[in-house]
């Protein structure tokens, strides 16, 4: 099932070029770019595992494309995020989010009974690979 | 590349190209013109520097045509000693790559071994690693690249900086050009342990050091800059002084100009301030005068406490 998290999710996947064209509309905006993967992209799961750190002082999207490079050859069957992180005063928050890597066999969501207090049943979603 | 490199990819090959032209319009005069106002003298850093940006004018127009498809090696090495002009002529360069389109932004990153070598294991590459992305676009500009090698400690962390850095040198020739600046002598040795460097850097640049009459010159820039003047008598002086200056160690051209100049400023304060009664006007509070500079101890034979810096000239 294809997630469908962030900026241009609803697309085809962008590729190499236009994902550095977006970071270099990120560093034009003076937005520090953060990557981030994680293999779980239940809606909940907001805090993907930081692959270093956000990198604050790029002056090229081409800075970025290496980490993500890097990122992609060690977790390359995982979902990896582009976060566009602006540190305007009262802002201070993520920009701009989208997807640039998943698995070539997404898990798909499923939902699930569960028991709950009092013998009362919920449902819940969960990651079913 | 920048607004005009697209129009460059997008429009037809042309069948002839006027170069007279594609040097004004690309702004290459403008930065080769500020070169000659604002440096004085260094003859022939100008004269490497003009054809440098001759071919690289030539090798883009040759592409325009589709006449070659590589990027050029543009790796370059600027020996000399300190204070002979190496970090602007490294900003010049870049500002003439970036109007040329070789480089995408077109800004400095000034480093040295400090911010490329870590500490322990595994803290050396993604030190280098986080230097390089921020100089990617622009120029990576390293003073005093030779103390990145030390031949006489086999464990020393210099060497992984020094492979990091081959290997982006060589596979992201379109997205930075490195400069590695220091001592001539010191850059040789540098090179021949290094062979893969000598093969990577096109262009090596030798920066003279300056004459005496140069070095007047520039103290006189650098003190009109800050709106002050020099008497005729502290002319006289200061030129004394170069030439004292000069045999003295430490000597870093005209970096000790400027910290010569700083200290001149300090006394005249000081002369200013002790001994003046009543009101001072401008020319007062801008000339510099013969005993502000002659009373530096470099009159005295030396015992020089002023050291150069050692990092950025």
């Amino acid at each position: 099932m294809r997630i469908t998290q962030g900026c241009f999710s609803f697309l085809p996947d962008l590729d190499d070029a236009q994902i550095t064209a977006q970071v270099e509309y990120c560093l034009q905006n003076e937005w520090a770019i953060g990557i981030e993967y994680t293999d779980d992209p239940h809606p909940r799961n907001t805090y993907w595992e930081m692959w270093g750190h956000p990198m604050f002082d790029l002056r090229d999207a081409k800075g970025a494309m290496m980490e993500l490079d890097d990122c992609r050859k060690v977790h390359g069957d995982k979902y990896i995020r582009i976060n566009a992180f602006e540190d305007e005063r009262g802002i201070e928050s993520v920009q701009m989010s989208f997807i640039v890597n998943r698995p070539k066999d997404e898990p798909s969501l499923k939902m699930t009974r569960v028991d709950y207090v009092d013998r009362a049943q919920k449902y819940a979603w969960d990651v079913a690979r | 590349m920048g607004a005009d490199g697209d129009v460059m990819e997008t429009a037809a090959v042309p069948a002839t190209v006027d170069l007279a032209a594609e040097y004004q319009s690309s702004g290459v005069a403008e930065i080769l013109d500020e070169l000659d106002r604002e440096l004085i003298g260094l003859e022939p850093v100008k004269e490497r520097i003009r054809e440098t940006a001759a071919l690289l004018l030539v090798d883009r127009a040759r592409r325009q045509m589709g006449l070659s498809q590589e990027t050029p090696t543009l790796h370059m090495s600027f020996s000399g000693n300190p204070g002979t002009g190496k970090t602007t002529v490294a900003l010049k360069m870049a500002g003439l790559l970036h109007r040329l389109g070789y480089v995408r932004k077109g800004h400095l990153v000034s480093v040295t071994r400090d911010d490329l070598v870590g500490q322990y294991i595994g803290h050396t590459a993604p030190k280098t690693k986080d230097v390089l992305k921020k100089a990617m676009g622009g120029v990576l500009f390293i003073d005093e690249a030779y103390y990145l090698y030390r031949p006489d400690n086999e464990r020393d962390y210099g060497q992984e900086a020094i492979e990091i850095l081959l290997q982006v040198m060589e596979n992201n020739r379109d997205d930075l050009v490195v400069i590695m600046a220091g001592y001539a002598d010191r850059m040789d040795k540098f090179f021949s342990a290094n062979p893969g460097f000598r093969s990577r850097i096109a262009h090596h640049i030798e920066f003279p050091d300056y004459r005496d009459d140069e070095l007047l010159e520039i103290s006189r820039q650098m003190l009109a800059d800050q709106n002050y003047h020099l008497s005729a008598e502290a002319e006289a002086a200061l030129d004394e002084y170069i030439a004292l200056r000069r045999g003295q160690p430490h000597f870093a051209n005209a970096r000790s100009l400027r910290n010569a100049l700083d200290r001149a400023r300090l006394r005249q304060a000081n002369r200013l301030f002790t001994s003046a009664s009543g009101p001072l006007d401008a020319v007062a509070l801008s000339t510099i005068e013969a005993s502000d500079i002659r009373a530096s101890r470099v009159f005295k034979g030396g015992l020089d406490v002023d050291r150069p810096t050692p990092q950025g000239d």
